[in-house]
């Protein structure tokens, strides 16, 4: 075919792709992993997925049949285990949205090539994160019952002041407007999918892209129609992981009845979801051979905001600590001693040697462009992050006002299965979008790969 | 019904924005561009004018925010009052994260919506490509031709002169 030649020198493209393709070969290089039976490695980790997605099933079918005793939850310490994984699960959901919402509002060329994977990994998470709340019920089939729906006792309204209230509408307008933004971005995709496939395929691509035939006009309004998707979408990611974070801070329990707690959980989340989007895209790229598209600079990118709201997180912690010495409030000042030095000081320790000391490595640039240390800090970020969830959670709750109430928390195999049912969940899921969806946007690319000649970058 | 189009088709953008440009400083009408990704410049080489789905975004939120705020209120003081802790009926500030979540969904629903049907794009939707690989790597710019009112020789000049790879005249559906 033909070759793009005319100055592209100083194409903005070209920071993050390195040579420019020209068109048709970006449509080729996405749409190649779909035609084709994956490789071992993709067979190997979707056999690992779905043995823990198994797992995870039999485990949750288990506590529902038997009842929440299974877990180790007990008077004291009624949350643990699973609403720890649900917050880690919404925190991971939040770099997607980061990325393809935020970073489009700052037209941040390098998201394009992670963009689609980064919204995916939002959705599989937000369902990882909805099954915890849901399971804890103790009674799944009632949770018809958060909504506010007409009923015959009275009708008896949901109670609209609860942040656990909150939680259901935050959660499920994040997944619906997560949903919806995802495939829209999608239908010109489909439509190329559309147009070079055969038989079964084509219709279905073709069901899937709407009649999209690439008019102008359409065009034209679905820019505008992604700008304000994008711009709906960034405050709502910001107060998802506030209202999570309300959960805590609404109580008047030591160590959750903090002001902090918003700005606080929602850096958490980005750090921890970019720490997912590494492991994630540092496997996929060499797994579909896309290191032409998710390149080095791409790494080194995530590694700085990494790197930012990791900073950030450590930051909080020290204000937290501090906030608890300085108050004066004799419980908050117990309360960090415990957690500090109490039974629960590994978990505390390893969450800031993850979390506020590890990141400081990718201040240094050759680390922030290997991939191996990178994924070995990613997966740090990730360890460490799941742990504050747990400190903050168990922490405060198994020593609070009444000694006499203070007890121990230790996990159940049957919660411990569950969590590694949600982690199969979620990357059977991952794997299966690689294998079935274009991966990558490729007309986000080829926008950004033809854009130069006008001068300036094309965005949305 | 099938109608009469002339289609030329470009390899690159840049000769695309320009044969735009040029036709319509020929007086010629533009039926529609089509391409494989947003071109910057096309917008204003073919005049459209911004998309007013911003108005449906603020319309449809604001709708929201008013039944969010309208339903709680009635629900928590009017319908069935309960008292949580004292807290009085009306507890406006609380009820704003949920005001809030539902005027997002509702904005954002009413955005991709009222985007698919405006464009036309629905499940089963007949694929009219003015092209093949308008797709993929082609870009394409399509004139209603009417033998009445229409000069194909000067059409044809111009799209040949800014650079087209091919250019047809044939009765299809767009």
């Amino acid at each position: 075919m033909r070759t793009m030649t005319a100055d592209r020198g100083q194409a903005p493209a070209a920071r993050w792709i390195g040579d420019l393709p020209v068109l048709s070969q970006v449509t080729d290089d996405v749409a190649r992993p779909l035609n084709r039976l994956p490789g071992a490695g993709w067979f190997a980790a979707f056999a690992v997925s779905l043995a823990a997605l198994l797992v995870g099933v039999a485990c949750v079918s288990y506590q529902v049949a038997t009842g929440i005793g299974v877990w180790g939850l007990n008077r004291t310490v009624g949350w643990a285990f699973d609403i720890t994984n649900f917050v880690f699960w919404i925190g991971i959901g939040h770099a997607g949205t980061l990325i393809s919402a935020i970073l489009l509002l700052f037209r941040q060329q390098w998201r394009t090539s992670i963009n689609r994977s980064a919204e995916a990994m939002t959705i599989f998470a937000v369902m990882c994160a909805a099954t915890f709340p849901l399971i804890h019920m103790g009674r799944p089939w009632m949770a018809f019952f958060v909504a506010p729906y007409p009923n015959s006792r009275g009708p008896l309204w949901v109670n609209f002041r609860s942040p656990l209230l909150w939680d259901v509408f935050a959660i499920n307008t994040y997944l619906t407007i997560s949903l919806v933004f995802w495939y829209v971005g999608m239908i010109p995709d489909f439509a190329t999918l559309r147009d070079r496939a055969n038989g079964v395929r084509r219709s279905i691509y073709a069901l899937l892209a709407l009649g999209w035939n690439g008019s102008y006009r359409t065009w034209s309004r679905y820019e505008t129609a992604s700008l304000i998707l994008a711009g709906l979408a960034t405050p709502l990611v910001i107060s998802v992981h506030s209202i999570v974070s309300m959960d805590f801070a609404a109580s008047i329990l030591p160590g959750w009845h903090t002001t902090i707690f918003p700005p606080y959980f929602v850096a958490g989340a980005v750090y921890s979801g970019f720490g997912m989007v590494l492991t994630l895209l540092i496997i996929t790229r060499s797994l579909m051979h896309l290191e032409r598209y998710i390149t080095i600079r791409h790494l080194e990118a995530m590694a700085k905001v990494t790197l930012l709201t990791g900073s950030i997180v450590g930051f909080s912690y020290a204000t937290e600590i501090f906030a608890a010495w300085f108050n004066g409030s004799l419980y908050e000042k117990a309360m960090f001693y415990n957690r500090a030095t109490g039974p629960y000081a590994l978990a505390f320790w390893t969450m800031v040697a993850c979390n506020a000391v590890a990141p400081q490595v990718l201040w240094f640039r050759r680390i922030r462009t290997s991939p191996v240390p990178l994924f070995v800090l990613s997966i740090l970020v990730n360890i460490g992050m799941w742990l504050e969830r747990f400190v903050i959670i168990v922490t405060s709750l198994h020593r609070s006002y009444l000694p006499s109430s203070w007890v121990m928390y230790r996990p159940t195999m049957i919660e411990v299965g569950t969590l590694v049912g949600s982690f199969g969940l979620f990357f059977t899921c991952f794997l299966l979008f690689i294998r079935l969806l274009p991966m990558i946007a490729m007309w986000e690319i080829k926008a950004g790969v033809q854009a130069p000649a006008h001068g300036k970058a094309g965005h949305a | 019904m099938p109608r009469d189009y002339l289609v030329g088709t470009y390899a690159e953008p840049g000769a695309l924005v320009e044969a735009v440009t040029r036709l319509r400083a020929h007086g010629f009408k533009i039926y529609d561009v089509y391409t494989p990704c947003p071109v910057h410049g096309l917008e204003e080489a073919m005049g459209l004018r911004r998309s007013r789905i911003g108005l449906v975004a603020f319309a449809a939120g604001a709708m929201g925010l008013l039944c969010a705020l309208g339903f709680q209120f009635y629900a928590a003081v009017f319908d069935w009052t309960l008292n949580v802790g004292g807290k009085p009926d009306n507890s406006t500030l609380a009820f704003v994260p949920i005001t809030f979540e539902i005027t997002i969904l509702f904005a954002g629903m009413a955005t991709a919506k009222v985007f698919l049907a405006r464009n036309g794009l629905f499940p089963g939707a007949a694929t009219k490509l003015a092209a093949p690989r308008v797709t993929d790597d082609t870009f394409a710019v399509a004139l209603r031709w009417r033998s009445s009112a229409f000069d194909t020789g000067e059409a044809r000049r111009v799209l040949r002169d800014c650079g087209a790879i091919e250019i047809t005249q044939q009765a299809m559906e767009l």
